[in-house]
């Protein structure tokens, strides 16, 4: 009786000790670097706050989405950034998987030659680090482009150019009735898929979702451009002479080659990621699946569609969301070949205007960590949703 | 009906076989005198029709070879494999003459038109690629800033490295473990000492001259042996009993997750110098090699812990009916097992850190990379950026490309039929 109150206290400090001791190693670590960036700072006169957003932040930035200029604020600035990092992102993200799901769907052709090549492409882009093929593209590859004048012309409606890709400018008018006629659309998409869902299992009617959807998504925004007075032209880019020899486009919409050389980059070096998990998914969904299917009597787009992709995707999704957060993460690359993005913007010219280095960096590495973790939330909120509930 | 007589059969095939073997040859041969002849044979037809008239030929002629179980061992391997469908033909004639098209002016840009002799950019006369940029610039991209005269340092570190390496692996098993321990634990200080001198009748270099290649390897080096062991005790903090342990050690591991190694590295740089006392100095390579460390260590945490959860739970009551604590436990029964399950993982932890590398530019530390980005602003040597970042991308192509194959052969030989 003694001895066993004895060991049930000796385990209780048994574990106690090592934790209290973790705490308290932590805690004087966090102390002691506290007070030193206070005896620092007072040292250079500055004191901890975040009342500097709010002040000028009289530096040009070359490419937002949003007004700025010297005139706006420090916070404009981050916003500035943050948004170019979404922008890359989502246009990286976008790329990446039309690139990888082909690469990935190639690898597993029964064409020898496809198959062959798809893999080396996977054992080549994956191999190089990311930087070194941002540089290429930027450095090299961008850099050996026509200068404006002697653009290479697709049909004279955009230019590439060494200054960038001048593209035709969106002119809207009633954007907003548009943008709801989209929403409406997607909305009513959602109710279809439901009711032929529901439709499918409880009475066993086929509709064919995919050509209803897409005239919905067709019909809808058209009818909008028709009845509610939408409507859309295009400003085209014009070659117009600065100087004797220097020319640039007017009217249209310049892409600067920052962004493309990143947004190429990185979708190229993701894809090959992105194409192997496609791959272990499709190749996750056992034989016997398929034959199972098939011998119910479902033809091939039905087996691919009912029995193979709701398999295959559960394998696929939370790994590539993996990797769409790494992209997001790699974009920070953007400081080396000056695309105006989150980290170039406010870690490195705001930071050095200031020089209030803890709070700049603790914002910049906050917004990053809280975008991953809203992430991996939603990822685990996913797959405990479509994880196979055994029975 | 008219149709089922231009449908390549068996019984037909004496016509058909060489009917298509002529049209695939025509488009071929159509192809290859356009590219390396600059002949078209086609030219007489109208122009879009000219452009793909290799690839509609062709395709007719795979179309008419197309014979199930002919016979013939070669045919029905090549039907099988490249020719098994119609817009298999298609693929297979386009990525062909895709790669014939490309290989003329990348061999005549690499090596055929390219410039190997020479001292100068004004050297470089033909077309292609300027090599002599990488061999003038060579000792600059390996050893970075480190002076001419003392670079045998550099060079006799790794050659006593790779020299260790090479005897650890043929010394009897008895022997190995103490130049193991050598490895760990004494060598990287000799390794130090060589390369950053000061004292022996050496010479001091400070950390700020180190860079190209060689830094690329000395920062791996370095940074895979400590966030090796880091990370297998994260991952065995995660999953311990402990709460304030496993708080803490899951807090850790998604802080260095959750950002860039971009925005750890500025850290490094500049806020960690607030966080020391007024006049301490840590040397900028040490900063960023610790952070590099901790950052990888984070991931490869997360890899062990994979290891970890992938073990039967049986394995851990085992070890612990047989009367063994926690640490002998892990050490003798768990981790070996763990660890085992997850080389491919570590494998790839490792090689996003070689990848990793080229970032540490932004603190104006230069490796490789960095080099390549100074010797290409030289003024003598403007223009230059395609031949240097070809050649840098080509060298951590070859080192990533062995690391994962070393990696896939390795855990082949480990693996343990269960």
């Amino acid at each position: 009786m003694n001895f066993k109150k004895l060991n049930i206290e000796n385990k209780k400090i048994r574990d106690f000790i090592p934790q209290a001791l973790t705490v308290l190693a932590l805690l004087s670590v966090i102390f002691y670097f506290a007070t030193n960036a206070q005896i620092n700072m007072g040292n250079r006169g500055i004191s901890f706050g975040f009342g500097f957003l709010s002040q000028e932040a009289s530096f040009d930035i070359a490419f937002s989405l949003i007004e700025f200029d010297g005139s706006y604020s420090y916070g404009r600035a981050f916003l500035v950034g943050l948004l170019n990092t979404i922008l890359v992102s989502i246009i990286g993200i976008f790329l990446a998987t039309i690139l990888g799901v082909i690469v990935g769907v190639a690898r597993l052709s029964n064409n020898y030659l496809i198959a062959k090549t798809a893999e080396w492409y996977v054992e080549i882009f994956r191999n190089i680090p990311l930087i070194l093929q941002i540089f290429f593209w930027y450095f090299a590859a961008l850099r050996a482009l026509p200068s404006p004048e002697n653009a290479i012309n697709f049909y004279d409606i955009s230019y590439l150019t060494i200054k960038g890709w001048y593209i035709p400018k969106f002119v809207w008018t009633n954007f907003d009735i548009f943008f709801y006629s989209l929403i409406l659309a997607f909305i009513s998409i959602y109710f279809l898929n439901r009711y032929a869902k529901k439709l499918r299992e409880e009475f066993g009617k086929i509709l064919p979702t995919f050509t209803l959807s897409l005239g919905i998504l067709i019909s809808i925004p058209l009818l909008s451009f028709l009845l509610l007075g939408v409507s859309l032209s295009f400003n085209y880019p014009e070659l117009k002479q600065l100087s004797e020899t220097s020319y640039t486009y007017e009217n249209g919409v310049s892409i600067i080659p920052e962004l493309i050389a990143l947004a190429l980059a990185l979708s190229m070096y993701t894809a090959t990621f992105i194409a192997e998990n496609v791959r272990a998914g499709v190749m996750g969904v056992g034989k016997g699946q398929k034959e199972a299917a098939a011998s119910i009597g479902l033809n091939k787009s039905q087996i691919l569609k009912l029995v193979v992709m709701p398999q295959a995707l559960r394998i696929i999704i939370p790994p590539t969301t993996n990797q769409y957060l790494n992209l997001t993460k790699n974009s920070s690359l953007a400081a080396a070949i000056a695309y105006p993005d989150m980290v170039l913007v406010f870690a490195k010219t705001a930071l050095m205007q200031t020089g209030r280095a803890i709070e700049i960096i603790s914002i910049t590495m906050l917004t990053y960590l809280s975008l991953s973790i809203s992430i991996s939330i939603l990822m685990n909120w996913y797959n405990k949703k479509m994880a196979i509930k055994e029975k | 009906m008219i149709l089922n007589n231009f449908k390549p059969t068996k019984d037909k095939i004496n016509t058909f076989l060489p009917l298509g073997s002529i049209f695939v040859i025509f488009a071929f041969l159509d192809v290859l005198t356009n590219t390396f002849l600059n002949y078209n044979i086609t030219g007489f037809l109208p122009q879009t029709l000219n452009y793909f008239s290799p690839l509609l030929i062709g395709y007719i002629g795979l179309y008419l070879i197309r014979i199930e179980y002919s016979g013939i061992i070669f045919l029905d391997k090549l039907n099988k494999n490249i020719n098994s469908s119609n817009l298999n033909a298609f693929l297979t004639l386009l990525i062909l003459f895709i790669i014939i098209k490309a290989i003329s002016p990348l061999m005549n840009w690499l090596i055929l038109e390219a410039n190997f002799t020479g001292s100068s950019k004004d050297d470089c006369t033909d077309n292609g690629a300027c090599w002599v940029f990488i061999k003038v610039w060579f000792n600059r991209l390996m050893y970075g800033l480190y002076p001419d005269v003392e670079q045998w340092r550099v060079n006799s570190a790794f050659l006593l490295l790779f020299a260790l390496v090479g005897i650890a692996f043929f010394v009897p098993q008895k022997i190995k473990k103490y130049f193991i321990i050598f490895l760990l634990f004494i060598y990287p200080f000799i390794g130090i000492k060589l390369l950053s001198g000061g004292s022996f009748g050496l010479v001091y270099v400070e950390t700020a001259a180190w860079g190209g290649l060689s830094l690329t390897f000395i920062i791996s080096a370095f940074a895979i042996l400590f966030c090796f062991p880091i990370g297998v005790f994260l991952a065995l903090g995660r999953r311990s009993s402990l709460p304030a342990i496993r708080y803490i050690s899951i807090g850790f591991i998604e802080l260095w997750r959750g950002v860039p190694l971009i925005t750890v590295l500025f850290m490094a740089a500049v806020m960690f110098p607030m966080f020391l006392p007024d006049g301490t100095f840590i040397d900028k390579l040490i900063r960023v090699l610790i952070a590099i460390t901790l950052f990888e260590a984070a991931y490869m945490a997360e890899v062990v812990r994979g290891g970890l959860q992938a073990l039967p739970k049986g394995q851990y009551e085992a070890a612990k009916s047989l009367g063994m604590g926690y640490w002998r436990m892990n050490v003798l029964i768990i981790l070996p097992q763990a660890l085992k399950l997850v080389i491919p993982g570590i494998a790839n932890t490792l090689l996003a850190l070689v990848k990793d590398t080229p970032l540490i530019f932004v603190v104006g530390l230069m490796e490789l990379a960095g080099m390549i980005g100074l010797a290409k602003t030289n003024p003598k040597w403007l223009g230059m950026a395609m031949e240097g970042y070809v050649f840098a991308g080509l060298v951590f192509w070859v080192i990533c490309y062995a690391m994962s194959r070393y990696s896939q052969n390795l855990e082949k030989k480990l693996s343990t039929e269960r």
